[in-house]
């Protein structure tokens, strides 16, 4: 099977550790994969913004640059759903196979025990895009779960939307903050150390307004926590 | 539609003064609240409610395709059954009907039951341009119409309005109000029963819309709870309804569906208390059916956007929608508010005013009005897609075309990452022009020396 | 005017759906049963909406009518069976009526007009609504109630006791019909 990783352009150029541990999780299950360098962004900024002719050049650079891999794994559900909800929309033909990372490693590799160690009190956000659009469900804490000396707490309203929504973020600025502080309201009543998402793009949100906050609570990317063993662990 | 709300700003201005207005969150948090929690138990009760909504669906995209032959059917069942059919392209047209047809009855005044094809229209302003005075019954319009507001809701107009806030409106504006009337919504309801049915018992027209009209039948249905809906529909002499004409189905058998889909997703209820259903000219009164186009044929005409002609009014959607929640149903301008309001209003009037060009950016396409909704309208899609058809601004375009530029060749993209890399000191914590709206209340992230990209390239792969 | 309007409307109609896909319904979803309905079931369902509720055999309805209307003189439709009520003359401060169909898992009542039923103002008006729904009339669900039905009929559908959800979206029972609904069930 070969397996490549798409990064997604935010956490390329913003999250590079999140793309590291993605790499270093893949490889310690026997995942040899790949990185074809030609990849940039899957459009969805475009699209979203209201720009479909450049989102449809972006979706089929996408297809062109991963037409030849057996299953393409992306650490945001975002992402992932813009490739397998959106391009069928665009009329975009031979859409590769896209897994988010959860997806990947529960339905494809089988497995919800990945062996990692995270000695911390963690919270959960399963992220529109994830919950709605791949429909994802249980995966990801099946998988947070099996992490040793991980202790998992529900997010009370998880299932609401953080209010980053990409360029809504900055068109309606009051209604994204209004919801980002209940977001957090509700992160900081679970007493977690550490928010969880599969999606560095909501965590740049929430996390962005934690650390303005000085909450004190950390936002770490799923694939961060499943990376983590116990040479590794914070 | 309406002219009520012609000049408003954006929605993105509305919805800054609406999210601080602490009162309002707290009403419409605790109203939306309570009715999310109750249609998922009423919902969940059904385990065919997938099955009933693909029939929705596919109903009304059936309906839809073949409305021409649908609408014909309806009218000669109608006439046949001694009511008399009309027809309006616009709203002035409407208007202009219904208005005569209230002077040649003679009378000044109507009761209304609540419809929101009769607000999208202004009914009552242009009937009261002709010296008729229309009386809202259903109490929640009774509220808007006494405290001089607007509607904020499809289902509860005044949802934005609290058990207190309802108590002084009926004390300052409604003849005979008890000077003892308390809080308790039993004494609100009360307050209103006791007001309005002299007026019932004396009104000689009414006013309605409808839920559904079957082809086959010719037969008209109104979903109700209070009962002002059977007051006005059976009382008076002549009795008007005014309908868009997307409101049809095919045959009686087809309600069996929608009677299941519209009272769960709506109410939370697993029927709502009382239904009316007639046929053209009804125990002795005199009928009039106007079938309402006002825009509607321009939505159909849309591949994407006619989705939204399958819509049933249920406002699920309003209820689960974050961004509703805190905007409130003012700030998006139009008698249709929330999600349904952002796709529906732009193509009902185009998007030639800066508020109706904002309002399909008023998501986060968080995808939870398309889970609810019960014909299964993908909101978040027609959303996209006419943001697709907005104008957009001349920095906006040139960023997106920069940002385009950059993404169609992976060697731009790595050398834009490596300069804002080597720059990563110089990010300014708050950031300049339209992207202070990130940095007003979120800390920018610290940008990396290396990208992931260029960490492969020297180490990554082996 | 009007008939220009028409004329302009279905063109419009016509010219928006050119070439569009032919749309087929499905119908997936839990269809007619054909079977008797639940009396618990519906017994329960029509409490939920806070209407009084007797279950009583066949024999022992006009007796159980008695024990309700001893405080009150109900009206009585056209039609209504007398030998399960008949009131003296004086003022009414209710009505009494049979249905056409009721529906166990919504806890519905429909009256059609029929004997025993009157005019749809008849059960409107009264505050006070007592309802005589026989067990055979009793269908499981919404697809049965409408095969049942006929289209061309006034029809009002009664789920409960008039109530309102606008303040607060909390349900309140008693606006602007029958404040108080009572339901009695004959079986057998």
């Amino acid at each position: 099977m070969r397996v490549a990783l798409f990064i997604t352009c935010v956490n390329d150029t913003l999250f590079p550790d999140t793309g590291k541990a993605a790499v270093g999780l893949l490889r310690r299950l026997g995942v040899e994969v790949e990185f074809p360098l030609a990849q940039t962004c899957c459009g969805q900024m475009h699209l979203n913004t209201g720009y479909r002719d450049e989102a449809v050049k972006l979706a089929n650079r996408f297809t062109d640059t991963f037409g030849g891999y057996d299953a393409v794994v992306a650490p945001s559900g975002s992402c992932a759903a813009m490739v397998r909800e959106q391009y069928p929309h665009l009329d975009i033909e031979n859409i590769p196979k896209v897994y988010d990372l959860s997806e990947f490693l529960v339905d494809v590799l089988k497995v919800t025990d990945v062996g990692a160690y995270f000695p911390h009190k963690v919270t959960y956000h399963p992220t529109c895009h994830s919950l709605r659009g791949l429909k994802v469900g249980d995966k990801p804490t099946d998988l947070l779960k099996n992490v040793r000396g991980l202790e998992l707490v529900p997010l009370p309203g998880a299932e609401e939307c953080c209010g980053f929504g990409g360029t809504f973020a900055v068109k309606n600025r009051d209604v994204s903050a209004a919801m980002c502080a209940d977001k957090i309201g509700n992160v900081m009543q679970t007493g977690a150390e550490v928010l969880c998402a599969a999606d560095n793009s909501c965590l740049l949100h929430i996390g962005g307004t934690l650390k303005r906050q000085k909450s004190g609570v950390r936002v770490r990317h799923l694939a961060e926590i499943l990376a983590s063993t116990e040479e590794s662990a914070e | 539609m309406s002219g009520t709300f012609v000049g408003m700003p954006t929605f993105p201005k509305n919805a800054a003064k609406a999210v601080q207005d602490s009162q309002l969150r707290f009403n419409l948090r605790k109203a939306t609240h309570t009715i999310r929690g109750k249609r998922a138990s009423v919902v969940g009760e059904l385990d065919d409610w997938a099955e009933l909504r693909e029939a929705g669906k596919t109903i009304k995209d059936h309906t839809l395709r073949h409305l021409d032959d649908y609408l014909i059917q309806m009218e000669e069942k109608v006439t046949a059954a001694g009511g008399t059919v009309h027809w309006a392209r616009d709203a002035a047209e409407a208007n202009r009907i219904v208005a005569r047809l209230v002077k040649e009855t003679g009378e000044t005044e109507v009761v209304k039951v609540k419809s929101m094809a009769t607000q999208e229209i202004g009914l009552n302003e242009a009937l009261a341009e002709e010296g008729i005075n229309a009386y809202e019954t259903d109490l929640a319009e009774l509220i808007v119409q006494l405290g001089d507001d607007f509607p904020s809701h499809i289902l509860v107009p005044a949802i934005h309005r609290n058990r207190a806030e309802i108590r002084e409106i009926f004390l300052k504006h409604m003849a005979g109000a008890p000077k003892d009337l308390s809080d308790e919504p039993r004494a609100l309801a009360e307050a209103a029963r006791v007001y309005l049915r002299q007026r019932f018992l004396e009104a000689k027209v009414a006013i309605s819309g409808a839920n559904f009209m079957i082809a086959e039948t010719g037969t008209l249905v109104v979903l109700e709870s209070e009962g002002n809906g059977r007051m006005c529909l059976t009382l008076p002499k002549t009795l008007i309804s005014v309908v868009g004409i997307e409101k049809l189905l095919p045959t009686w058998q087809d309600l069996e569906v929608f009677l299941q889909l519209l009272p769960r997703s709506s109410t939370g209820e697993r029927m709502n208390p009382y239904t009316s259903m007639w046929t053209g000219a009804t125990e002795g009164q005199e009928f009039h059916l106007v079938l309402l186009d006002n825009g509607r044929t321009s939505v159909l005409a849309d591949k994407v956007g006619r989705q939204a002609l399958r819509c049933i009014r249920c406002s699920a959607c309003l209820n689960v929608c974050p961004v509703y929640e805190r905007a409130g149903g003012h700030a998006y301008g139009s008698v249709y508010p929330g999600p349904i309001g952002a796709i529906l209003t732009p193509q009902l009037r185009g998007m030639d005013t800066p508020l109706d060009r904002s309002l399909p950016y008023a998501s986060s396409l968080c995808g939870a009005c398309y889970e609810v909704c019960p014909v299964a309208i993908d909101i978040p899609a027609v959303l996209v897609d006419l943001r697709g058809k907005a104008r957009h601004t001349r920095a906006e375009k040139a960023g997106m075309a920069a940002a385009g530029w950059v993404f169609n060749r992976s060697k731009r993209l790595a050398k834009a990452q490596r300069f804002g890399g080597r720059m990563r000191k110089l990010v300014p914590k708050r950031l300049p022009g339209p992207l202070s709206g990130w940095t007003d209340t979120r800390d920018m992230p610290d940008i990396p020396a290396e990208s992931f990209r260029d960490w492969w390239m020297r180490e990554g792969k082996r | 005017m009007s008939a220009a309007a028409r004329e302009v409307i279905l063109r419009r109609i016509r010219s928006a759906v050119e070439g569009a896909p032919e749309a087929e319904i499905v119908r997936g979803y839990k269809g007619i049963t054909g079977e008797p309905g639940d009396v618990e079931l519906f017994a329960e369902r029509v409490r939920d909406y806070k209407a009084v509720v007797h279950v009583v055999p066949r024999a022992e309805v006009a007796a159980t009518i008695a024990g309700i209307t001893a405080q009150r003189l109900l009206a009585v439709p056209e039609g209504f069976p007398s030998h399960w009520y008949a009131p003296s003359e004086g003022e009414t401060d209710g009505v009494i009526s049979t249905c056409a169909v009721a529906i166990a898992e919504t806890g519905t009542i429909v009256l059609d007009a029929g004997p025993g039923q009157g005019t749809r103002a008849q059960t409107l008006i009264p505050d006070y609504h007592l309802c005589l729904v026989r067990e055979d009339q009793i269908v499981p669900n919404v697809p049965d109630a409408i095969a049942r039905l006929d289209a061309t009929r006034p029809l009002t559908w009664i789920s409960g006791p008039s109530a309102t959800s606008d303040i607060e979206l909390n349900r309140v029972e008693g606006v602007h019909g029958p404040r108080t609904l009572e339901v009695v069930i004959a079986i057998g």
